[in-house]
């Protein structure tokens, strides 16, 4: 919780340059509302996620009522309102990989992790899954840290999580 | 740059090519590179340093080459070898030229999965590296732009894109050349070309693999789009998740621009047009054409009643164009090589090649490229290999809005008509294969599970009923359901197919109605039988908890 309550500190604060970058792009497509999902892309990139204030803060400055900025980024599933963990594991069940077993593999990491769509508790591991992300001829396929890894087992999912200490 | 030096150019690079004693193609399509393409490329670079063959040998990056399950590839054009499952330790022998060392890993370029193919979309896929102009230019790239600006008016244009026949390769078919027409005969106001690179189905990975292998020729198809319709703005709407090819399409359209190819005064002709990418934030829906302008709008991607179409009312309110990637792929070789070279591909209402993405339990998954009218049989066991170790049981085309097709329907030839008379479409060209350990009903589950989380809530229909339907096959797959919910299953199809505002909700039901209709004694020994034949479905366990 504690990232939470910290992102608002980080929008105003004058000397953190995400704000300027954030408000740079804007700029860049003047601060049309027309941009809005643009401009959700690049803080997103920015922020890890996207805070109710940091939201409010797009708002007011792309003028847009703060409802359809949030009914904006809750309709896409790219955007996240909650801080991601410091490994974010996306299993494919695209048909291809969930006819290869990608179950098998969320199986796994719901076991020794956390839900899919969401963070172990110690903000280690993130679990999530994808509608397809097209690397059909490796399925069943897993990407680690935006890292796409091919022909996943749920032994390989155990070793990568043992690489990283989870117990 | 004006025509002559576009050809100057060519020239130039071509005999650079010619010249050098080897050019090692490298595989860098997505699929590749999570084998390991990249360790590879930068190995073949350092040996040839090492060897001391710089301007002998060159190195380059390609798109995809097709058969993804045997990653990473590399070609070797002095030898025209194809070689498979490489690792950096193989680029010595690459580099020496050393066949008799790699002769394991060769891929047969003679194989039926090559020869039964034709390539048009995919043509430079494989040749050309999509990160240098210059490679695109010497494969002829940018003279269809050019002969469509200096030798045919904007109206030859459409009509010759009528004649050829093509239709829309994201799924529906509709005839390209009438949806040109169309906006082409409104008011010369601002126009938009919007380009569809959406690629939501489950299982389709072409899309990808054009705007990644080969981004210029999707470029140059909508800059000809832009001439033809009078548009000076153009829109490629691709998904978020498609990092490579949103980086290669971003320095694509960098380079053109920077060559006069995109951009003001296009070949030092009076014709401007620029390209701008849109990136998506995945959402499913966005692939229909009225959601996905509201996405470019920055609003939520939802469905609007049509009409007005967007070739009349689109992109804030202005006559828009859009079309999918593979069709622009294919607007190039047509105005370059004619309408009727491109019509006598194919069968008498479905003309050109269509590429698929085979995947699922098939031998050599990858990307194909085959003339329309092709059976799926061909494609499945000839250019596909078979099923390994077990049988096939379904064909799936068409993601979530296609059909499951059984094994003796296999020799159906696959054009729009002949496959949406089995219940199927054509889809934007994923083909699944499944075997005997696949459960119908679950493949059906799984499909209205994903129309059910990408509803985009707009109109009850389909945001209701798919959460409705998914529920009922929930209950069949764990044995929970009664005859009663077989009933109520096939008229919740019935209502939405005919009640729901867009194709999403219009075709959700067809896997379920497909596997109904091929797969009916899947059904019945799921709810009569309590028993899942191909062992998937957990019935038992399901079972226990209710009587506990």
């Amino acid at each position: 919780m504690s990232t939470i309550s910290e992102a608002p500190v980080s929008v105003v604060a004058p000397k953190d340059n995400r704000e300027k970058m954030l408000d740079r792009a804007m700029s860049r497509h003047q601060y049309s509302g027309n941009a809005l999902i643009e401009v959700l892309h690049t803080a997103q990139e920015l922020y890890g996620f996207l805070s109710p204030e940091l939201l409010k803060t797009i708002a007011h400055k792309l003028r847009l009522p703060p409802s359809r900025v949030l009914g904006v980024a809750t309709f896409y599933h790219f955007f996240s309102l909650k801080p991601k963990g410091e490994h974010t594991f996306v299993v494919c069940l695209g048909t291809a990989c969930y006819v290869a077993g990608g179950l098998g593999l969320i199986g796994k990491l719901e076991h020794r992790c956390a839900k899919a769509g969401q963070t172990t508790p110690d903000g280690k591991v993130s679990v999530e899954t994808a509608r397809c992300i097209g690397s059909c001829g490796l399925a069943p396929a897993v990407i680690y840290d935006g890292n796409v890894l091919a022909r996943v087992t749920p032994n390989a999912v155990d070793a990568e999580l043992n690489k990283i200490g989870v117990k | 740059m004006t025509t002559e030096e576009l050809c100057e150019k060519q020239g130039e690079e071509l005999s650079r090519q010619k010249s050098l004693k080897n050019r090692i193609h490298c595989c860098t399509a997505a699929g590749c590179i999570s084998c390991g393409a990249d360790g590879i490329k930068k190995a073949l670079a350092q040996e040839i340093e090492a060897q001391g063959k710089t301007g002998a040998v060159e190195v380059c990056g390609t798109g995809c080459m097709g058969m993804c399950g045997r990653g990473p590839l590399v070609y070797s054009s002095t030898d025209r070898r194809l070689y498979g499952q490489l690792a950096p330790t193989d680029a010595a022998a690459l580099v020496e030229g050393n066949a008799a060392a790699l002769s394991t890993r060769a891929i047969d370029l003679e194989s039926p999965f090559f020869s039964r193919q034709v390539k048009v979309v995919l043509a430079n896929s494989g040749r050309v590296d999509p990160e240098k102009l210059n490679d695109y230019i010497a494969v002829g790239g940018y003279q269809a732009l050019a002969k469509a600006l200096e030798e045919m008016t904007p109206r030859q244009v459409v009509e010759e894109v009528k004649k050829s026949g093509l239709r829309g390769r994201g799924g529906a078919g509709y005839p390209t050349g009438l949806k040109w027409e169309l906006v082409a005969k409104q008011l010369p106001t601002t126009k938009y070309i919007v380009c569809n690179a959406d690629e939501g189905d489950p299982g389709a990975f072409m899309d990808r693999s054009v705007l990644e292998g080969d981004p210029h020729r999707v470029l140059e198809g909508m800059a000809i789009a832009g001439y033809a319709v009078g548009a000076t703005q153009g829109y490629i709407y691709v998904r978020g998740e498609y990092g490579l090819a949103i980086q290669r399409l971003q320095a694509a359209i960098k380079q053109a621009e920077r060559e006069h190819l995109l951009g003001s005064r296009i070949l030092e002709q009076g014709f401007q047009f620029r390209i701008d990418l849109r990136i998506g934030a995945g959402a499913f829906v966005c692939g229909e054409e009225t959601a996905l302008i509201a996405s470019i709008e920055g609003k939520r991607g939802q469905p609007r009643q049509r009409p007005p179409y967007p070739p009349a009312s689109g992109l804030w309110g202005a006559p828009t164009l859009i079309n999918n990637v593979e069709t622009f792929a294919n607007i190039a070789p047509i105005v370059e090589k004619g309408a009727e070279w491109f019509a006598s591909i194919g069968t008498a209402n479905s003309k050109g090649t269509k590429v698929f993405a085979l995947a699922g339990k098939i031998a050599n998954p990858g990307l194909i490229e085959v003339p329309m009218g092709a059976t799926l049989r061909e494609i499945l066991f000839d250019i596909g290999g078979g099923v390994p170790g077990q049988k096939l049981k379904a064909a799936q085309t068409g993601g979530p809005s296609g059909g499951c097709i059984p094994e003796q329907l296999l020799d159906t030839p696959v054009d729009y008509e002949s496959l949406a008379k089995i219940g199927s479409i054509m889809g934007s060209g994923g083909l699944i294969v499944m075997d005997d350990t696949s459960c119908m009903v679950d493949v059906a589950r799984f499909f209205m599970d994903f129309c059910m989380d990408e509803s985009c809530g707009k109109c009850i229909p389909c945001r209701a009923g798919t959460l409705q339907m998914h529920d009922i096959l929930q209950r069949i797959t764990t044995g929970a359901a009664s005859e009663h919910d077989l009933e109520v299953l096939k008229s919740l199809a019935e209502l939405l197919r005919e009640t729901s505002l867009c194709g999403l909700g219009q075709t959700a039901p067809n896997p379920v109605i497909s596997t109904l209709k091929y797969f009916p004694e899947e059904y019945e020994a799921h709810i009569r039988d309590k028993r899942c034949p191909a062992g998937h479905c957990e019935i038992e366990a399901a079972q226990q908890e209710v009587t506990a």
